[in-house]
């Protein structure tokens, strides 16, 4: 079992941890695959799902693990800050916490605050994304996908390409798949890349040619201009010239080479619809690991609490 | 009244003087600097000074006392008090009140509440500009004779290069110095800590020292042109120390204050998304800690500055980037100078010199000298005194430090304003 309350990134999970993760999230991968989709696992658990941030999938990936695990699923749609009603964070944490769920899962705009929030409470708190922070569950789904496709993750090239600075899938990925063996590099326009980088132990490249060479993996990040209130760059027309992953861009990569990209994908952006639904990609794979990865999180979090029965 | 200040090493470098002195108070004022010994004792109140400092009052120039508008934070007697229990005897209030000091009435009020409730003496500083928009002169002559002792939009820049140049001409004929916080809102936007490795990892968007040391060479170069006196807030990086230095080279009319806190931690104390360490500008790395410790052992950073900026827990216990600027500094500032004593960087005699004489004379009031018929503020220090920061036992309202639960050593044990005990360590008798 997982000898820790929260996920709140891979930043300092060991690769003991990390595999007991991917191994769970193997064996739980066939009830998804059942006629009645329904284990009794988490029978009696409460699951708050705390969403300070509009998210169509991971909610609903998690939704749909707690269910399947026979777990009491709540939702909650909070505005972006608590500030706004006049109490704090850590008031907001403690009012969950007096009606005792067994694990809160917190998406949140602001980098830290699922990590206050665990600190304020006795519950599991999983992180569902923070800010330009971590991803955890997001980064565990990429290492299984990758280890499927490839058998093991130690020794695979990967190459993430896009908006480096403001992508909290990006740390996760980068922690989790160092931890696990791999070599990485990450390629972007400079006004996207974020300081000391380098110092993650990663490589850095500001093409996308350079990055893909090589390369077994690629992971590609939306671009998401809208969100940005001061644009890095000047049209997704120009960045699509320099960093839009096409199919002639992929004859530089080895020929067994696998996409990935964690969506939404931005067709004809980052991403050409021809590669996003393409035989290299592993997009829709993604998303079906993302329930069992949730469901093992789940499990090894709230499942063996009492007794082990 | 007289007071008898007994035998402490009285460190007096306006009358080059550091030695066993009895120090003789009357009527708020030194009536006599006299020798350990030779002191008369036919007086009421004696103190006893032995293994203790003796130094002129501390006077801060750079606090936020959050009065008018902000008293849930901090008002005029709990900041003063605060100050006190510090030894701080004088602060300088900043002007980003609600309303906003920034006309002859507010500075009133401001020094009748004062002088109604506060336990050290309070010297309002004025706006620059209207409501501290940045658009048109406050009415900086009026608020001068109704007794600010600076000018400042602290809080927020002066972001009109033009607006800044009107602003030193005017000060400059009514002798006031014109405080800037050098911030180049652009590239500080959405910022919440030092940018590098650090913020990349924690996912929170970074301030780069840039956005500090650009504002820093415009106003230095507006200095040059205006021949006005600029005095540059909250030193945090060390280009700004090499800009100060070389402008002081140039015989440019500048001077400036460096912190506690950004001298005594860096960007590490964010870890684990810690909103008391979040500040404005944002605690850096060792390498601008060493240069301002450079600057302060130089004289290029003339004084040292708390910034204290208290705030309640509504602005604190939220996500970090949403949390406010600010840490509060009145009862720290003390003991975390005295460390740079105890590390060699500076001497006793420059520690007064940070803490009284170049704050009297750059917003140009009383003190910062124990001379005969000198105000009787002063501040008297157990060097070597232990105590751990606890911050339910602060006088500030606000609670917000990073330094709770440090050990320190040296403390402020009576703090004396016009002649007056005005706070007094338990167990000093």
């Amino acid at each position: 079992m997982l000898k820790r309350k929260d996920i709140l990134g891979l930043s300092d999970l060991k690769k003991e941890e990390l595999e007991l993760i991917l191994d769970t999230a193997e064996s739980l991968r066939e009830v998804s695959d059942r006629d009645i989709k329904k284990v009794p696992t988490l029978r009696g658990k409460t699951i708050i799902n705390l969403f300070f941030e509009a998210s169509t999938r991971t909610r609903t990936s998690f939704e749909i693990a707690g269910k399947r695990m026979s777990a009491d699923v709540i939702n909650i749609s909070a505005s972006s800050s608590s500030t706004v009603k006049g109490e704090t964070l850590i008031d907001t944490a403690r009012n969950l916490q007096a009606m005792s769920p067994d694990v809160v899962v917190v998406r949140h705009a602001s980098s830290g605050a699922p990590h206050m929030i665990a600190e304020a409470i006795d519950a599991s708190v999983i992180n569902a994304g923070d800010g330009c922070h971590e991803h955890p569950s997001q980064g565990l789904l990429d290492l299984l996908t990758i280890r499927q496709a490839k058998g093991s993750i130690e020794g695979c090239r990967v190459a993430i390409i896009g908006d480096i600075e403001h992508s909290r899938v990006v740390r996760s990925n980068i922690y989790g798949l160092k931890t696990m063996g791999a070599d990485l590099v990450v390629a972007g326009l400079p006004t996207m890349m974020p300081a000391g980088i380098e110092k993650m132990g990663v490589d850095v490249a500001y093409s996308i040619d350079a990055a893909i060479k090589g390369a077994d993996v690629i992971m590609m990040l939306r671009i998401q201009k809208e969100r940005l209130s001061n644009p890095l760059f000047p049209t997704e027309r120009e960045y699509s010239i320099a960093f839009g992953l096409n199919s002639k861009r992929l004859e530089l990569a080895k020929k067994d080479v696998v996409i990935m990209h964690p969506g939404p994908i931005n067709r004809g952006v980052e991403i050409a619809p021809e590669v996003a639904d393409g035989s290299h990609s592993l997009i829709l794979d993604q998303v079906k690991n993302g329930v069992a990865v949730r469901m093992a999180l789940l499990y090894l979090l709230a499942g063996l609490k009492q007794g082990d029965n | 009244m007289k007071v008898l200040i007994r035998g402490g090493r009285l460190i007096d470098p306006a009358q080059g003087l550091d030695g066993l002195y009895d120090l003789l108070l009357k009527d708020g004022k030194v009536a006599d600097v006299s020798p350990a010994g030779k002191g008369k004792s036919d007086v009421a109140t004696v103190i006893d000074a032995d293994g203790l400092l003796v130094i002129p009052g501390i006077i801060d120039i750079h606090t936020h006392l959050r009065d008018p508008g902000y008293e849930y934070k901090e008002d005029i007697e709990s900041g003063t008090l605060a100050a006190a229990a510090g030894g701080v005897t004088a602060v300088a209030c900043m002007a980003n009140t609600k309303p906003v000091n920034d006309n002859a009435a507010i500075t009133q009020d401001i020094l009748k509440k004062a002088g109604d409730t506060g336990h050290v003496r309070v010297y309002p500083i004025g706006a620059m500009t209207k409501g501290l928009a940045g658009k048109e002169l406050a009415e900086i002559a009026s608020m001068k004779s109704a007794g600010i002792v600076a000018v400042s939009d602290d809080g927020m820049p002066v972001v009109s290069s033009e607006m800044m140049r009107v602003g030193l001409e005017y000060c400059r004929p009514l002798d006031l110095t014109v405080i800037s916080h050098p911030e180049d809102l652009g590239l500080s936007a959405g910022g919440s800590m030092n940018e590098g490795y650090l913020s990349t990892i924690m996912g929170l968007k970074g301030i780069p020292r840039a956005a500090e040391d650009v504002m820093v060479m415009r106003d230095i170069a507006l200095a040059q042109l205006t021949g006005a006196k600029l005095h540059i807030a909250h030193i945090s990086t060390a280009g700004i120390v090499s800009l100060v230095r070389e402008a002081k080279r140039r015989g440019i009319r500048v001077t400036a204050e460096a912190a506690p806190h950004h001298f005594s931690l860096t960007e590490d104390a964010v870890k684990g998304y810690r909103t008391d360490a979040k500040m404005s500008p944002p605690l850096r790395e060792s390498s601008d800690i060493q240069a301002i410790k450079e600057g302060l052992k130089d004289g290029t950073i003339d004084l040292i500055a708390t910034d204290h900026a208290p705030h309640s827990t509504i602005e604190k216990d939220v996500e970090f980037d949403h949390a406010a600027n600010g840490i509060i500094g009145l009862e720290t500032l003390l003991p975390l100078t005295l460390r740079l004593v105890d590390e060699g960087v500076l001497s006793l005699t420059q520690m007064v010199e940070k803490l009284s004489v170049n704050p009297a004379a750059i917003i140009g009031v009383e003190g910062g000298s124990l001379k005969k018929g000198m105000p009787a503020d002063i501040t008297i220090i157990d060097p070597e005194m232990k105590f751990k920061v606890d911050r339910k036992k602060m006088k500030s309202k606000s609670k917000n430090t990073p330094f709770h639960g440090w050990e320190m050593k040296g403390k402020a044990v009576y703090t004396i304003v016009d002649g007056k005990v005005v706070y007094k360590e338990d167990n000093y008798d």
